[in-house]
Formats: structure tokens, C-alpha cells, sequence
């Protein structure tokens, strides 16, 4: 069996779950720490029944074993608030960080955009953006790779159902976030996003809408093949990512209306976009692992 | 109705300069904003909204770029007005508390923060600033026909407990019949503080603004939103000269001038419209199957572009339950109606 880079999860959440099946499948990743700190949570439990070991004291349970378990990539699924204080400790150890809590200490990852560009850098710690971020700004990105965009608004509808009690207790960091890194990574000058929430039952499943003013006239066949090349890309980690109607071009307005399907791994399938931040997590570890199997990446311990 | 309302005091509240923008698609320029803020407030209106249709930040392509920002619109109004307070509406998810303490910089006295009816969890934060703040709170529950009164009391409780003084059942679809108004605002006055305000927003697409209004007033709501010359998404809000009338005749007192508020309506609304804001095929469907009044504008639009007829995409949008915010869903849904009856020419997704 071919080697494969050790990987400590934090956060037994619905999100660290849905981490752990994808971990598993992994041909370069091997989830063998499950970090949490209760010691009735069903998802530490769970882990255990994989095999994986588990700690109920939080990121200083783990740290004692992170050298002897050869741990080198950690995902932080827990909240902001504690973020920091994870990372610094883990990356003192060389392990790096791939941040899916709204804190962001480190660049933001969309894997088509800048993946390759983060492991060339040697990144500690990478931040995944948000659901929606994920899930829109490849689809900014398509149009601005072509001609300049001056502005982009992203629109997420989500499934009440798949909406955590974090990101309601603070839905403007969502908005906030997503609007910087619309603009930031996806390449417009200015961006805006917004987010909406909607019970209906059975949950639909996401729904993303990306509008992007261009500054001249759109190049309709450019913006067409960008787009479609863009949506396969996505596919490679999301086969459920999938452009429902457009682009439409409507004056210098060009919009593309995306439906966004989980792979159903823990998450129910309409909650795309908690599963395409999971996938996105998983991509952007296997690229940095791929880089250390072949030799081209060594960890280096980071003083806090 | 089996008890006198005689004496009972309520406020109402002026939608005409906020959900008028709908109809206006938020291109009232700051000029027709103050002539007709000047004529309410001497009409005697207490509290007045001044905000894009969709609330503080709703500036968007989704939504419709605006005349003036909020931000112009805020500081040319409020310093007008001798005796009305302004308000603003937030909907969190597409404004945030940055705009939240923009407005109250510019000096609104009221914040209504607006959820879904089953989400009230994401007002948290900014009704807990506006409290902070020291403004009047207001928490909002958009399209409340759509789930029953107890489970719109859960929602509203909590509201209250983040710090809400005043929650509205908000008929955002003009869908519901008096006894419907009767029964959610009832099991709110039941189950909040007495100390909580309730309030009514209603639209007038099956015509049962001010009826249902009065059935509010009778069940314990003591504000209620109407708009001069019966702006509004949809076929408008309650017309608020109207309302007016039928409380001078029932004694409700409303410390509103009847003629005047008329002659506001006629004299300075009805001359901005682009449309005349009323019932019609499209607006009545809106009322009829429980449809978000704000899409009216794009369903006519969409209509317009892909051939499907408005009624039907309405209907698409209520048949998938579709809520306040989803406005892109709608070119989306012509498009998908559109392709599947071969009227498509391009722009067809794979």
C-alpha cells in the first residue's frame, strides 16, 4: 500500500463527519484523529468505530501525539473563536492548517483558483472561505479570466435544514466573508453577497446565482467555454455542481444559475453546501500531500 | 365584530417611501422622497420607513440598484419632519449591523429587522444591537401565512428574547383571510410579554388590507404598516387613507388627518407611480396562491423576455415555495419553463 499523509480532524460536528467519509476514500489522506470536547458526542464515537483515536480535551489532547502518530495536516471544523489558538499550537508542531471556521488568519483557498498557487507558497494555514464563497466564487473567477469584471453579487440559497446555529448567530460573517473573497479571489472589483434561507420541505437543494458586470460588452463565446470548463473543474471534487440556466447575457450582466448537490457521504445530499466546503477541504489537503509524497514539501514547524 | 374598538389608540406605520419603492423598482429620487415625507408628517403620521425596498443594503442587481443610496436617502428625510420618527428595515442575510448603525447614525429611531417566519435565529445579532442601541426593536416575521400561529409564536419568542419591544405578523403575500390575521395575532398577544408590542403588515392583493388590518387592531395589534396612495409590492399595502377612514368611523384613533393624508395620496403619491399600483391578474395571484409581492415586478419582466406568462411563473414560484429574497429565482424558473416549452432561443445550460 502506497503511503499516505496523516491527518487529524477538529471538530466532531456534522461538518467533521461528513470530513471523515471523505478522508477515508482518500488515496493520499488518512484520518487517524478525531478531536472534540465532549466525551458523550456521537461523532467521537463514531470516529472510534473507524478506528480512528479520539480525544474529549480539544487541540491539547491531541498535541502530545502529534509526532508520534506522524500527524502532518490538521482541518479545523469547530468555530472561529477558538481558531487561532488551534492553529498556532499545531502549526508550532509543523502541522498545517486547513481552516473551515469563518476566522481566515490564513489566504483564502478556492482549489480551482489558487490551490496550486497556495502549495507552491507553502502555506500554514488555509482558509476555505465559506459555503457560499466556495460554491460562486469559481464561477466569478470564469467570467473575470476573461475580461474585467467591476462587479459581482452572489446570491446562496441554502436549506434551513442544513444552516448550523454558528452561522445564524452570526450570518453577517457569512456575508461579509463571502463579499471580500467574491471580490478578493474571485477577481471583481467590488463584490456582494447574500444569503438566503428557506424551510421548505422536502429541503431544496442549494441553489447559487452569479451575477457579474463586465466593464465592455461580454465575450459571449469566451464566457460560455470558461464557464463550462470552470463547472467541469468543480466537478472533478463536486460531481454534483451543476449550471441549471445561463450564462445569460443581458446588457454587460452575466449570470449563471447553479444548483449544488452533496455527495450524500453523513450530509444529506440537498446540503451542497456543507459538502462542498468538506470536498473542498479534502482537495486542498491532497494537493498539499501530493506535494510532500513527492518530496517537493517539507513541513516546517512556525513559531507562534 | 362582537367588541367596540372605540377609544383604542394604535400607530400606524408608512410604507409608501420603503415597500413603494417596489413598485417604483427603488427609483423614488430624494426629491419626491422629502415632498411626500413632509406631507405625512403634517398629516400627522407618526412613524415613517425611508430604505430600499429590501431593507438597509438591498442596493444589488438581485434586488434593483436604488435612486440614492440608503445612506442619502435617510439624511435628506429625517431632518425634514417636525413630528414623525423614521424607520428602517433590515433583513439580515443581505444587510448587516454596519448598515444597521449607518441608520441609526442618520437618525432613525426605529429598527425592524425581518426574517423568514421560520428563521427568526438569524435576527439575533442585530436585534440585540438595536436594543443595545437604544432604538425602538422591531422583529419582523415575513410571509406568516405560512406556517400556523404556535409554531409563529415559537418563532416570535424568540425575538422577543434577543430584545424585540414590537413583533409584526407580516402578510407579505397578501394571502390571508381576517380570521387567519384574528388567529396569529391572538396566540401572540396570548403567549408574549404584555409589555410587547404586536403590529400587522398587510398587502392588498385579495383586497383585505384594511380589513384585515381592523381584525389585527381587534386581536391586540397596536401598530399597523399601511402606505399613502396604497404604494406597495404587489397590489400595495393597506392604503393607509383608507385604514384612516374606517378607523375615524369605528373610533379608532389614529391621530392621522384623514383629508389630508388623502390629499397626500392623490396630490403627491399617485402622480410618482409608472403603473397604477392595484389589483390585476398577476397581483391577484400573488394573494390567491401565497406569493412573495416583491416578485411581481420580475415576474412581469421575465414574462416580457422568455414568453412564459407571469401568472405561471408566479404560480411555479408559490409551487416551490419559494421565499422572500429569492428574486433571482425567478428568471431562473422562466428560463427552466421557458426551455422546457421549446420557446428558448440561446442561453440554454446543457
Amino acid at each position: 500500500m502506497s503511503r499516505k499523509i496523516k491527518c487529524a480532524i477538529i471538530g466532531p460536528g456534522n461538518i467533521g463527519t461528513d470530513l471523515l467519509y471523505k478522508l477515508r476514500r482518500s488515496k493520499v489522506l488518512e484520518p487517524v484523529w478525531m478531536v472534540g470536547v465532549d466525551p458523550t458526542s456521537e461523532g467521537l464515537a463514531r470516529a472510534r468505530e473507524y478506528g480512528l483515536k479520539t480525544t474529549d480535551k480539544g487541540v491539547d489532547g491531541l498535541l502530545p501525539h502529534v509526532k508520534a502518530d506522524g500527524v502532518q495536516i490538521a482541518f479545523d471544523a469547530t468555530s472561529a473563536y477558538v481558531h487561532k489558538q488551534n492553529s498556532d499550537k499545531l502549526n508550532a508542531l509543523a502541522v498545517m492548517m486547513i481552516d473551515l471556521t469563518p476566522a481566515a488568519i490564513g489566504p483564502y483557498c478556492v482549489p480551482p483558483i489558487n490551490l496550486m498557487e497556495h502549495a507552491g507558497k507553502r502555506e500554514m494555514n488555509v482558509n476555505m472561505v465559506t459555503c457560499g464563497g466556495q460554491a460562486t466564487i469559481p464561477m466569478v473567477y470564469a467570467v473575470s479570466r476573461v475580461q474585467k469584471v467591476k462587479y459581482a453579487e452572489i446570491i446562496a440559497t441554502v436549506a434551513s435544514k442544513s444552516v448550523g446555529p454558528g452561522t445564524r448567530k452570526n450570518i453577517d460573517e457569512f456575508t461579509r466573508t463571502t463579499a471580500g473573497a467574491v471580490s478578493k479571489i474571485g477577481g471583481a472589483d467590488e463584490g456582494k453577497a447574500i444569503i438566503v434561507i428557506n424551510p421548505a420541505e422536502p429541503p431544496l437543494i442549494m441553489r447559487d446565482t452569479i451575477h457579474c458586470l463586465t466593464v465592455d460588452a461580454p465575450k459571449q463565446k469566451e464566457i460560455e467555454q470558461s464557464v463550462r470548463d470552470m463547472v467541469a473543474e468543480v466537478q472533478t471534487y463536486v460531481p454534483g455542481y451543476q449550471l441549471v440556466n445561463g450564462p445569460v447575457f443581458d446588457g454587460n450582466r452575466v449570470t449563471s444559475f447553479m444548483q449544488v448537490a452533496g455527495l450524500g457521504d453523513f450530509l444529506p445530499t440537498y446540503a451542497g453546501n456543507l459538502d462542498i466546503m468538506t470536498a473542498a477541504a479534502t482537495r486542498t489537503a491532497e494537493m498539499f500531500a501530493e506535494e510532500i509524497l513527492a518530496g517537493r514539501l517539507q513541513l516546517q514547524p512556525v513559531a507562534a | 365584530m362582537a367588541q367596540s374598538l372605540k377609544g383604542t389608540k394604535i400607530k400606524v406605520h408608512d410604507m409608501s417611501l420603503r415597500d413603494g419603492m417596489h413598485p417604483k423598482r427603488h427609483q423614488i429620487t430624494i426629491e419626491q422622497m422629502k415632498s411626500i415625507a413632509k406631507g405625512l408628517d403634517d398629516s400627522g403620521v407618526p412613524l415613517i420607513e425611508v430604505t430600499h425596498g429590501d431593507g438597509l443594503g438591498g442596493a444589488s442587481v438581485n434586488y434593483g440598484f436604488p435612486a440614492a443610496t440608503d445612506e442619502q436617502y435617510l439624511r435628506a428625510v429625517i431632518p425634514l419632519l417636525k413630528r414623525a420618527k423614521v424607520s428602517a428595515l433590515l433583513l439580515p442575510g443581505i444587510g448587516t449591523v454596519d448598515h444597521l448603525k449607518m441608520a441609526a447614525d442618520c437618525g432613525v429611531t426605529t429598527i425592524r429587522v425581518a426574517t423568514h417566519c421560520t428563521e427568526a435565529d438569524v435576527s439575533e445579532q442585530h436585534i440585540a444591537l438595536g436594543r443595545k442601541m437604544g432604538l425602538d426593536t422591531v422583529g419582523f416575521l415575513m410571509m406568516a401565512h405560512m406556517i400556523e400561529p404556535d409554531l409563529l409564536v415559537q418563532q416570535a419568542k424568540l425575538m422577543e428574547s434577543y430584545g424585540a419591544n414590537c413583533i409584526y405578523a407580516t402578510d407579505s403575500a397578501g394571502y390571508m383571510l381576517p380570521e387567519d390575521v384574528t388567529a396569529r395575532i391572538a396566540a401572540l398577544r396570548a403567549a408574549l410579554k404584555p409589555e410587547t408590542e404586536l403590529g400587522f403588515h398587510g398587502h392588498h392583493n385579495l383586497s383585505l388590507g384594511v380589513s384585515n388590518s381592523i381584525a389585527a387592531v381587534a386581536a391586540g395589534a397596536r401598530r399597523i404598516d399601511c402606505a399613502c396612495g396604497g404604494m406597495g409590492a404587489g397590489a400595495g399595502n393597506t392604503p393607509l387613507e383608507v385604514f384612516i377612514a374606517v378607523c375615524n368611523r369605528m373610533g379608532i384613533e389614529t391621530g392621522v388627518d384623514v383629508f389630508k393624508i388623502s390629499d397626500v395620496a392623490e396630490d403627491l403619491v399617485t402622480p410618482i407611480l409608472d403603473f397604477p399600483v392595484r389589483i390585476d391578474r398577476n397581483s391577484l395571484t400573488l394573494g390567491y396562491a401565497g406569493v412573495y409581492s416583491s416578485f411581481l415586478l420580475f415576474a412581469r419582466r421575465a414574462e416580457q423576455k422568455y414568453g412564459i406568462p407571469a401568472r405561471e411563473i408566479l404560480l411555479e414560484l408559490g409551487r416551490q415555495k419559494m421565499v422572500g429574497g429569492q428574486e433571482d429565482m425567478i428568471e431562473d424558473t422562466a428560463l427552466t419553463m421557458a426551455r422546457e416549452r421549446g420557446l428558448l432561443k440561446s442561453a440554454g445550460a446543457a
